[in-house]
């Protein structure tokens, strides 16, 4: 690997992201934060002392019963804390009305909570309405807000929940909860009833939305993946909501700071290295690319003199659509136009895993890369793996 | 028979309209005092047991036994008739609002809550809307019900269709008696059918598109 490439995968994931945006959230600090439910000898929160740095999302994880869900619960009140207190930024918020504190916390919760009996556009506008947005501003909002979590505002602003896949409600969810433009998100294992492929889109989406507002995000999950790769930061508890660890992602994977970490966070940790680092965080591969429709015979003369083996055939718009071999693309005149359903794709802002995950799945024995002006380059397994052992030997250097 | 039924069609008409009043009423009354206290008991499992109860043994009391019962404190006249007939109508409400309000999803009531929604923003908005068929459901087979009950209520000389009945048959084997009998029946019969076609209809203009099965 060349000099370069150290360089560009010298910022890990996490740091690229919390430079350089900018952040409209605000800081949570908890003290000494316990709960205690009447006739149970130990405390199911017990005193617990948490920092969170405004714009960061911050990862909770633990073993199902540790608190985890009871702390987060107790950030918006809907568990009362027994005893300790509670900032948002430098407001202590442990005494004020719950109802007006939530509605400048977005919540969402598990496959997005929406009422069945309403619109998507009238459970996006009921924060807003509660706080006498009027209709005009609140309608906007919802166009706006369905814009930003990818769904199109003609479409389904008029839908019920029941019409809306999982993922969708899920988007739906989320643009519920950044309504009002809470400085805090509060997510309740939202992504735990989603397939795996629509959870890794919804991952990415989130670290775009984030990269965009910049909010203060709490999220719980018990998926030690999930939070290393969403997360700025995480937090492991122990029975009681006991913080075992509180670090960066890497640090989590690298150095646990118990044997309890290191079992939570489990086997193949050096693999799970492969969440934290980005398809753009490594040096890709530049492919020879041919439109359809081109003389197939100059784009073989081309590739042989440039000594590549595939070429990636793009439509009209640049929007990869097949990787043939030469042999493939000379037994045709023109380069065909036929879109190849099991194409290799990921973004620039998918981990290594998806890119791994992808290419195993395909024939090609490797991925193309799109990034916002089409086809960003190609990756293949050898770049995976150099870039895993990068990671390792920053992480220990 | 069809004679009798052009002879008498003003006042059959009359007590018609007098039944369907009365039994609208009724159900109507009986169907904000059960839903409100379907909303008191609903969350507490003792307090719905209890209401269960009620609407359970409530249903086995004679309605004629209990109009006598009412006799006694109100006389005769429209408001044993009202007492009675309210009472019966709130039952399957009663029983139906319990339900259809703990059967909603508990993680929505959650959600609202956790938007910021009030106890009572959140009882109106999500959680009677969400348990509204099921409660309307309830309100048809009361209402079916109670078309019987105001029949009964003729004995205390309440309004409606049941006078026809009570006269035919207080004077069985005479003039008429049967034909004044059917009449009242039969009246009461397609009341309740079209009475059920509009809460039918009622039911698909309330119930939002979204929970509409």
């Amino acid at each position: 690997m060349s000099e370069t490439t150290a360089e560009r995968t010298g910022a890990t994931a996490s740091e690229r992201r919390s430079t350089d945006r900018e952040v409209s959230g605000v800081s949570i600090r908890l003290e000494g934060v316990t709960k205690r439910y009447p006739g149970q000898s130990t405390a199911a929160v017990d005193a617990v002392d948490l920092e969170i740095p405004a714009g960061e999302m911050v990862m909770f994880v633990g073993p199902s019963g540790c608190g985890k869900t009871t702390l987060l619960k107790m950030l918006n009140r809907l568990v009362e804390p027994t005893d300790g207190k509670i900032f948002l930024g430098d407001d202590d918020v442990t005494g004020q009305d719950p109802d007006q504190l939530r509605r400048r916390i977005g919540y969402v919760i598990q496959a997005g909570g929406l009422f069945p009996h309403m619109t998507v556009a009238t459970n996006i506008g009921l924060v807003p309405g509660m706080l006498k947005w009027d209709k005009a501003r609140i309608s906007a909002r919802v166009d706006e807000l369905l814009d930003l979590v990818g769904l199109d505002p003609e479409v389904y602003r008029g839908r019920y929940p029941r019409e809306l896949s999982g993922g969708q409600q899920q988007r739906v969810g989320v643009a519920r909860a950044l309504a009002a433009d809470p400085p805090v998100l509060l997510m309740d294992e939202p992504f735990g009833a989603v397939d795996p492929v629509t959870r890794q889109r919804l991952q990415d989406e989130l670290i775009r939305i984030q990269g965009e507002l910049g909010k203060t995000i709490v999220f719980v999950t018990h998926d030690i993946d999930e939070a290393v790769k969403l997360g700025d930061r995480i937090v492991v508890f122990d029975v009681g909501a006991r913080v075992v660890q509180y670090d960066t992602p890497e640090a989590v994977l690298a150095e646990p700071a118990e044997d309890y970490v290191a079992d939570f966070v489990g086997a193949g940790a050096t693999l799970k290295q492969l969440t934290l680092t980005r398809v753009g965080d490594v040096t890709l591969q530049s492919p020879l690319v041919a439109r359809a429709g081109e003389d197939a015979a100059d784009v073989v003369r081309r590739a042989t003199a440039a000594g590549e083996q595939y070429v990636v055939v793009t439509d009209r718009r640049g929007r990869p659509i097949s990787w043939p071999t030469l042999a493939e693309l000379s037994r045709a005149s023109t380069v065909p136009d036929t879109v190849d359903d099991k194409l290799p794709v990921v973004g620039l802002r998918s981990t290594l895993n998806d890119a791994l995950d992808a290419m195993l799945a395909a024939s090609q024995g490797g991925v193309v890369v799109t990034g916002r002006d089409g086809v960003a380059g190609v990756m293949v397994v050898e770049t995976v793996m150099a870039a895993i052992q990068q990671t390792r030997g920053q992480v220990e250097g | 028979m069809w004679e009798y039924v052009l002879d008498r069609r003003g006042q059959i008409a009359y007590q018609a309209l007098q039944h369907l009043s009365l039994v609208a009423q009724c159900v109507l009354l009986g169907s904000v005092l059960a839903v409100a206290l379907a909303a008191l008991v609903y969350r507490n499992p003792k307090a719905s047991a209890a209401a269960n109860a009620v609407s359970a043994v409530g249903l086995t009391i004679p309605s004629f036994a209990l109009l006598g019962i009412l006799l006694a404190p109100f006389g005769f006249g429209i408001t044993p008739a009202v007492i009675a007939v309210t009472f019966y109508a709130a039952l399957p409400v009663l029983r139906n609002a319990v339900v259809g309000l703990a059967g909603v999803d508990r993680s929505l009531v959650e959600s609202a809550r956790g938007i910021g929604m009030s106890r009572v923003a959140t009882l109106v908005r999500i959680e009677l809307p969400l348990a509204w068929p099921v409660v309307l459901a309830g309100i048809r087979v009361s209402t079916q019900m109670v078309m019987g009950i105001a029949a009964v209520a003729a004995y205390v000389l309440g309004p409606g269709l049941g006078s026809f009945i009570f006269s035919g048959l207080s004077r069985l084997g005479g003039a008429n008696a049967l034909n004044a009998t059917l009449v009242g029946t039969i009246a009461i019969v397609l009341l309740a059918l079209v009475l059920d076609v509009v809460l039918v209809l009622v039911g698909r203009l309330t119930t939002s598109r979204g929970i509409r099965v």
